[in-house]
C-alpha cells in the first residue's frame, strides 16, 4: 500500500503505538550514514534503523510484527540527536510514522518533523513509563494523538502531552509547510536587504 | 532573555518578520551546499515550479562523498558518481557557484568556506549540515539545517526560526602547552553534556578564547553542535580581521574600512545580559579524549574510564551501552588503549594549523607497526599549503598515507572506513555507533597531535610526553 503523507491541516493522529526504548538515539542510527548517497528520498522506509535491525535479528521494534502499520512512535530522552539531517524524519515517515512522543528532541531534528507535518509532542518520564505499560497490556493498542486537547487517547486513558504554541498552532491550521510563507512578505525582505551592512558595500 | 548581545544583534538585523506560528522569518547571508543534504531540495524547487530567489548567496562545494585516494571521474561508487553529478547540474541550471574537484578551493565546506573570505562577522550563515556552527568563528550566526530548510533558503533566502537563548561560556587562564582548542570543546561537552546546549547559542568568551587563532576558534565553535547547541560564536577582533584582510570575497580599500567599523560594533556590549553563564579554567583543561559512543563521555588522559558507581540516571545506561559496544572495562585507564587506525582531517581538526601541530610529533618518528594511519586536509587550499611546508613529505617519511582532500573517516559516505569492531583516533567530531563505516567499529575521538601521538606508540598516549 502506498502510504499517504502528512497534508494540510493536522489535528488527529490514530493508529498504533510503537515503543523505542533508550536515550540519546541519534540519526546515525536512524538512518546510518551510508544510505545517505541518494539523490532521493523513496528509498529510505525500508532502511530506517537498518544496523540496528541486523544486530538484533528480527527483534527490533520496527521488525515486531505486532508493531507492523504503527503510526505514533514513543522515545525517551533526546531523540534525533546528532546530525541535521532530513533523511532521519523523511526515513520514519516513510516507514510510516506520523506523530512522535518523547521525553525530548533534539532541536535540528524536531524542526526537521515539523516540516514534514510530524509532530513531536513531549510527556514526563513518569508519564512515558506509564504510556509503555498501558501499550504492553493491550493487544489491540490503537490510540487517538489528538492535537487539539494534546491528549493520547485509548479507551478510558488519557495521558496528556505538550507540543509548543507556535508549532502547535502551524500544524492545526496546516501552515507547517513554511516555504509558500517565506515566499511571502516581500516588502519587509526588501526592507531588511536594503538594511544589511555586507549586501551595501559596508554603508 | 539576553540583549546586547553579538546573537541579539546579528539575529535583530536578519529579522524579516514574525510568521503565524509564533517563529520569526529569517534572512540568511550565505548559504551553502554540498551533494547530500541538495538534491533533495532542489528537487523539491523544481517539483513546484519555483526559481532559486538569490543564487548568487549560495555557493557549492562537494565534499562528502568523495574519495581521497583517486578522485578520477567518474568515481568507482556509481552512487557517490550520481550525487556529483546531480549537483553539477543543479548548480550549472540555477546560476550557483560550484567549487568542485580540482578548482583549487574544494573542499570540505566548513573549511573551504572560511578561505575564501565568504563566511564574515555579522553574517547569518545556513547549510544542510549541522556542522556549520563552524562559521560562528568569525562572529556570524551561522547553524545547520534539514533539507526542507534548504529548499526553504533556495527558495527565499529565509528560514522559519524560533530565537535560541544565549550562555556565555567564559574561560579564564589560557591553554597548556599539549592542550588544544580540541580538548577544550570536549572539555565544556563533557561538563555540560550533549544535550546541555539544547535551546542555546553558545558565545565562547575569555582571555583564553581571545588569545586563540582562527583556526582554534573554528575547532570550538564545530564542535557547539555536539554540546547541543545549534550555533557558536566568537565575537570578532583583531585576530578576525587580521585573518580575513585580503581574502577573496573580502571588501577592501574604503570599504574594508567601513566593515571593520561595523564588525566592532557588533560584539556584545560589556553591559550584555546573557540568558546563563558557565565559567571554565583553561589551565586546568588536559588532553581529553573519548572513551565511548556519545562526545560527551570524555576523559582527561590522565583519567580511568568512569566506574558505574561514579555515573547516575541517563549518564549510567548510557555508559553501560558504551562500555559493551566499546568494549572497555570501567576503571580501567585510557592511556594505553591499542588502537588500530589513526585519521587525521575533517571539519573540526583538517586545517593547516591541526596538520601542523601533527607533524610537529610525527617529525623524525615513525607509526608504530600494523597502524593504518593517514592525513586528509580539509581542503585543496590546505593541501597546498601543507605541500608548501613539506608536510606531505615529512607524514609520509614517518609512515602516513597522504590524501586528497574530503570529508574521508569523519563518516561513512566514501571509501574511507573502518573495518570490523577496529578502533579509531580519530580527530574529527562525532563517536556515534557506527558512524566510522562500520557497524561495530570504534572511535576515540582527541585532537590531531594526539591521533599522531597514538599512530607512533600504538596506543592512546599522552601527547604532553612527547612535545
Ligand atoms: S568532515 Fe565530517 S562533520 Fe564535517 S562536514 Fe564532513 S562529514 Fe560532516
Amino acid at each position: 500500500m502506498k502510504s499517504i503523507f502528512p497534508k494540510g491541516v493536522i489535528d488527529k493522529i490514530t493508529g498504533k503505538c510503537l515503543v523505542l526504548s533508550g536515550n540519546d538515539i541519534d540519526t546515525d542510527r536512524i538512518i546510518p550514514a551510508r544510505f545517505l548517497k541518494c539523490v532521493s528520498f523513496n528509498q529510505l522506509g525500508d532502511k530506517v534503523f537498518a544496523d540496528d535491525r541486523i544486530s538484533l535479528k528480527g527483534t527490533h521494534p520496527f521488525d515486531l510484527k505486532v508493531n507492523k502499520g504503527s503510526k505514533i512512535l514513543i522515545v525517551d530522552e533526546n531523540f534525533g540527536c546528532g546530525s541535521s539531517r532530513e533523511h532521519a524524519p523523511q526515513a520514519l515517515m516513510r516507514w510510516g510514522i506520523r506523530a512522535i512522543i518523547g521525553n525530548s528532541f533534539a532541536e535540528i531534528f524536531y524542526g526537521n518533523c515539523l516540516a514534514l507535518g510530524i509532530p513531536c509532542a513531549t510527556i514526563s518520564k513518569n508519564e512515558i513509563n506509564n504510556l509503555k505499560e498501558l501499550i504492553k497490556q493491550d493487544q489491540e493498542n490503537i490510540w487517538e494523538f489528538n492535537l487539539k486537547q494534546q491528549l493520547l487517547n485509548h479507551k478510558d486513558n488519557r495521558i496528556s502531552f505538550k507540543i509548543e504554541s507556535g508549532p502547535l498552532n502551524m500544524l492545526r491550521t496546516g501552515k507547517w509547510d513554511a516555504t509558500s510563507q517565506l515566499m511571502g512578505n516581500k516588502e519587509e525582505l526588501n526592507k531588511t536587504i536594503l538594511n544589511l551592512p555586507y549586501l551595501n558595500k559596508f554603508n | 532573555m539576553s540583549s546586547g548581545t553579538l546573537y541579539d544583534k546579528v539575529w535583530d538585523l536578519h529579522r524579516v518578520a514574525d510568521l503565524p506560528g509564533g517563529s520569526t522569518q529569517l534572512f540568511i547571508g550565505l548559504h551553502l551546499i554540498h551533494e547530500v543534504t541538495s538534491p533533495q531540495a532542489f528537487a523539491a524547487i523544481n517539483e513546484k515550479g519555483l526559481k532559486v530567489r538569490f543564487p548568487e548567496r549560495t555557493i557549492a562545494t562537494v565534499d562528502h562523498i568523495v574519495p581521497t585516494t583517486s578522485q578520477k571521474r567518474p568515481f568507482a561508487d556509481p552512487l557517490a558518481e550520481e550525487m556529483l553529478a546531480k549537483l553539477e547540474e543543479n548548480c550549472t541550471n540555477f546560476g550557483i557557484k560550484l567549487y568542485g574537484l580540482g578548482s583549487g578551493n574544494q573542499g570540505v565546506v566548513h573549511v573551504m568556506a572560511p578561505e575564501l573570505g565568504l563566511t564574515q562577522p555579522g553574517m547569518t550563515v545556513a547549510c544542510g549540515d549541522s556542522h556549520t556552527s563552524t562559521h560562528g568563528a568569525f562572529g556570524a550566526i551561522a547553524f545547520g539545517i534539514g533539507t526542507s530548510q534548504v529548499r526553504d533558503v533556495l527558495a527565499s533566502q529565509c528560514i522559519s526560526m524560533n530565537k535560541l537563548k544565549v550562555r556565555r561560556l567564559w574561560f579564564e587562564g589560557s591553554l597548556s602547552k599539549g592542550v588544544y582548542a580540541k580538548d577544550l570543546i570536549l572539555h565544556v561537552i563533557r561538563n555540560l553534556g550533549v544535550k546541555g546546549g539544547v535551546g542555546y547559542a553558545y558565545e565562547f568568551a575569555g582571555p583564553a578564547i581571545e588569545i586563540l587563532s582562527m583556526e582554534e576558534r573554528m575547532t570550538i565553535c564545530n564542535m557547539a553542535i555536539e554540546g547541543g547547541a545549534r550555533c557558536g560564536y566568537i565575537n570578532p577582533d583583531e585576530i578576525t580581521f587580521e585573518y580575513l584582510a585580503g581574502k577573496k570575497n573580502v571588501p577592501t580599500g574604503e570599504a574594508w574600512d567601513r566593515a571593520v567599523k561595523w564588525w566592532k560594533r557588533l560584539s556584545s556590549d560589556k553591559k550584555a545580559q546573557f540568558d546563563d553563564e558557565v565559567i571554565f579554567n583553561a589551565s586546568e583543561i588536559a588532553p581529553t579524549v573519548t572513551w565511548g559512543i556519545t562526545p560527551g563521555q570524555g576523559i582527561a588522559i590522565d583519567e580511568c574510564i568512569p566506574k558505574t558507581e561514579a555515573l547516575k540516571g541517563s549518564e549510567l545506561s548510557i555508559a553501560k551501552e558504551a562500555y559493551s559496544y566499546m568494549d572497555l572495562k570501567p576503571g580501567s585507564p585510557i592511556e594505553g588503549v591499542p588502537i588500530n587506525v589513526c585519521f587525521i582531517g575533517s571539519c573540526t581538526n583538517g586545517r593547516l594549523s591541526d596538520l601542523k601541530a601533527a607533524a610537529k610529533i610525527a617529525k623524525g618518528r615513525h607509526v608504530a607497526r600494523g597502524i593504518k594511519a593517514f592525513v586528509v586536509p580539509g581542503s585543496e587550499q590546505v593541501a597546498k599549503e601543507a605541500k608548501k611546508e613539506g608536510l606531505n613529505d615529512l607524514f609520509i617519511s614517518a609512515g602516513f598515507e597522504w590524501r586528497e582532500p574530503g570529508c574521508s573517516m569523519c563518516l561513512a559516505m566514501n571509501p574511507d572506513k573502518l573495518e570490523g569492531n577496529q578502533i579509531s583516533a580519530s580527530s574529527s567530531n562525532r563517536n556515534f555507533k557506527g558512524r566510522q563505516g562500520s557497524s561495530n567499529g570504534r572511535t576515540l575521538l582527541m585532537s590531531p597531535a594526539m591521533v599522531a601521538a597514538a599512530a607512533i606508540k600504538g596506543q592512546v598516549t599522552d601527547v604532553r610526553n612527547m612535545l
